[in-house]
């Protein structure tokens, strides 16, 4: 158990002298609490495999420096990291039966055999692979390999950290759940940190309680599900978090005041001091803008489609050459295919070069 | 369903039928027959029921100890071999890079021992191994070994091992090689995690992984080592005495050097009963490993299917078996 510092840490899969646009890994400095549960989220090739394997010591880093409880373990190899990872597909060793798999990474490490047949035994009870214990491991389904993964990552009680590489891809949905509630609870039982990379956000949403969203080989935020919903730092995070993603619109912003193709939207800050030349956006999420009857003082906007959900139904509309989501309220209809979008100033976000900007009160 | 009756497909089968007769039944048929009489030449025939056979199992007869005594020779070779080109393969197999260019010249490399033809294989090693000319024979003499294959026995034995070993243990790595590419990335990373050493990571994941790689490996050595012939003909001739006539060359010695047909039938037959057993026990175990894996498959049903969604990008991943 550690804190793990990222220190200007950076990765580049053609060299450290590669034009730093190509880095896999753009530089990041970042601090991993002890005993967090972390999702690392983001779209596939944005590099947070890279910053997992970079932790673990599957890659080494270009540049930069890795801490764990401030001691630079950046050149020391996988096998001397304190460290566990599961990957994505299950890796089992097929001559072993399940106990002895479990057993394999304490058994590595000369642990003694009545502690090792302990965590075997309660890491087996925790996954519900008890009755399998004294089975081949090659003989069992997909979901269960895994679980062993998932066990053999686990069941190391001193691991600085857990890392798991999208590990429930293999999973059918169903079970899914299951294993997730499952690694939430053992996280809590364990007090292990946990980094969870996944591209899904509600397996991030729901597992973690700090979500770190890479975009590009960047990291551009890292807070609570909370947070990333209410304030996306970026105009990335605002759109891959929620269904539908956040509203983003070209506008010209002046004060307190919002201006789209003519159209006038009050905003609860001030911003007097944006960046000249930077393209500035404002942002608002579908669930804070209403689909309203058209009338004078409201945004008009062409409406394509209204998404039902179930519970909350989405419109679905165009203003302009920009495509929008708003709540359409219950009874809403559009009779001539336009309607009027009412914007909840708290929750308009101004962006200048996709960066969040904080206004002044 | 209605079965359309067309003979004249027999004239597409007739062809393949007829190239199998004279290729394989009717030799096969005149061994039997020959092995079943004595002759004196001059296409004099006499019968001798299953005497040949009786004498050949008989090692109190000349037949039947010339024959023991060089199967004995055989399997002892071939045993020789296996303990010797198994491990040496597996470990050049381990050795050999996995990327880069020296992969391209490390199967060269490896490949060019196999492309030459048997006989010259032996005509290199009776050269090398010569005393007073070869490379070999001539330093080992000169640092003080008194080395000499065409007189000792021990020093054929040796000589005819080296040369099988240096002709064919890259059969045995390739085949290694190509189990060993097959293992996903995955597999070593995780064993760095959980902090497997080098002789764990070979343990747990290289050999099994490789099994049924050198199941074959095993197969086509065993055969090819116990059907050997070409090679210690042109290097020893069977020789110092008898210490290197495999059952082979004992059979061309009295097919062809004694002219006793019969002999030499009942011989063969016997020989390639022998190969066929093993064959067939060699077949069994691999498609019973094939038929477990299928049973195992099929015992899973309920989620595989279900699963066959999710698992798309799967299969470039997923732990690839032997090469069978």
């Amino acid at each position: 158990m550690a804190r793990i510092d990222l220190v200007d840490l950076a990765h580049s899969y053609g060299g450290n002298d590669a034009p730093q646009e190509s880095f896999a890994l753009k530089p990041v400095t970042m601090t991993w609490r002890q005993g967090g549960a972390y999702a690392l989220l983001g779209p596939s090739g944005c590099g947070k495999t890279t910053l997992l394997n970079v932790i673990s010591g599957i890659i080494t880093p270009s540049r930069g420096k890795i801490l764990f409880d401030g001691k630079d373990i950046t050149p020391l190899s996988t096998q001397k990291r304190n460290i566990a990872q599961v990957f994505q597909f299950p890796v089992i060793y097929d001559t072993m039966t399940v106990g002895q798999n479990l057993a394999f990474p304490l058994k590595n490490r000369g642990v003694p055999k009545a502690e090792i047949d302990k965590r075997v035994a309660e890491i087996g009870r925790l996954l519900d692979l008890e009755p399998y214990l004294n089975r081949k491991a090659t003989r069992l389904t997909a979901d269960a390999k895994q679980k062993i993964s998932l066990g053999r990552g686990l069941v190391r009680s001193d691991v600085a950290a857990v890392l798991f590489d999208e590990p429930l891809t293999v999973i059918d949905p169903e079970l899914k759940w299951q294993l997730r509630s499952k690694l939430k609870a053992l996280h809590r039982e364990l007090d292990l940190t946990m980094i969870y990379v996944t591209h899904d956000q509600t397996e991030a949403l729901t597992f973690a309680d700090t979500v770190v969203v890479m975009h590009d080989g960047r990291v551009v935020q890292s807070g609570t599900p909370a947070e990333l919903f209410d304030k996306p730092a970026h105009t990335f995070v605002g759109y891959f978090i929620g269904s539908p993603g956040m509203n983003i619109l070209p506008a010209e912003v002046k004060g307190r005041e919002a201006r789209i193709g003519g159209h006038l939207i009050a905003l609860n800050r001030s911003y007097d001091h944006l960046p000249a030349g930077a393209k500035i956006e404002i942002g608002v999420r579908p669930e804070f803008v209403d689909a309203v009857a058209p009338a004078p003082g409201l945004l008009t906007a062409k409406v394509e489609r209204i998404d039902d959900l179930g519970r909350i139904r989405f419109a679905r509309v165009r203003v302009g050459e920009a495509k929008l989501a708003a709540r359409a309220p219950a009874g809403f209809t559009s009779a001539d295919g336009t309607a009027g979008l009412k914007f909840d100033p708290a929750h308009v976000h101004v962006y200048a070069d996709s960066l969040l900007v904080e206004g002044a009160a | 369903m209605d079965k359309t009756v067309n003979q004249k497909a027999w004239f597409l089968v007739l062809p393949v039928f007829l190239v199998v007769a004279f290729s394989a039944v009717l030799p096969l048929m005149t061994v039997v027959n020959y092995s079943m009489q004595d002759t004196f030449g001059n296409n004099q025939f006499f019968w001798n029921g299953v005497g040949w056979f009786k004498e050949l199992l008989d090692p109190s007869t000349d037949l039947g100890g010339r024959f023991l005594a060089s199967l004995g020779r055989n399997l002892f070779f071939s045993m020789v071999i296996l303990a010797i080109q198994v491990p040496l393969g597996i470990v050049i197999a381990l050795s050999m890079p996995r990327q880069g260019w020296t992969v391209a010249a490390c199967l060269v490399i490896l490949a060019l021992p196999l492309l030459i033809p048997w006989n010259v294989v032996g005509t290199i090693w009776q050269i090398f191994g010569r005393p007073d000319i070869g490379l070999m024979g001539y330093v080992l003499n000169h640092i003080g070994f008194d080395y000499n294959y065409v007189s000792n026995d021990v020093d054929a034995w040796v000589t005819v091992i080296v040369m099988d070993v240096w002709h064919w243990t890259s059969l045995v790595a390739l085949l290694c090689y190509a189990g060993l590419k097959s293992i996903p990335e995955a597999y070593y990373q995780a064993a760095q995690i959980d902090g497997a050493s080098r002789w764990a990571v070979f343990k747990a994941i290289q050999l099994p992984k490789m099994n049924r790689v050198l199941l074959i490996a095993v197969l086509l050595r065993f055969m090819d080592s116990f059907m050997i012939y070409t090679e210690p003909f042109v290097l020893t001739g069977g020789g110092p005495g008898n210490s290197t006539t495999f059952v082979s060359i004992e059979l061309v010695k009295i097919a062809l050097g004694q002219f006793d047909l019969g002999k030499a039938a009942a011989l063969s037959l016997v020989y390639n009963l022998i190969i066929l057993i093993v064959c067939w026990i060699f077949y069994t175990v691999m498609t019973n490993a094939g038929v477990e894996r299928k049973a195992q498959a099929e015992k899973e049903p309920a989620v595989e299917p279900k699963l066959a969604g999710a698992l798309q990008p799967a299969p470039a991943l997923k732990p690839k078996e032997g090469v069978a």
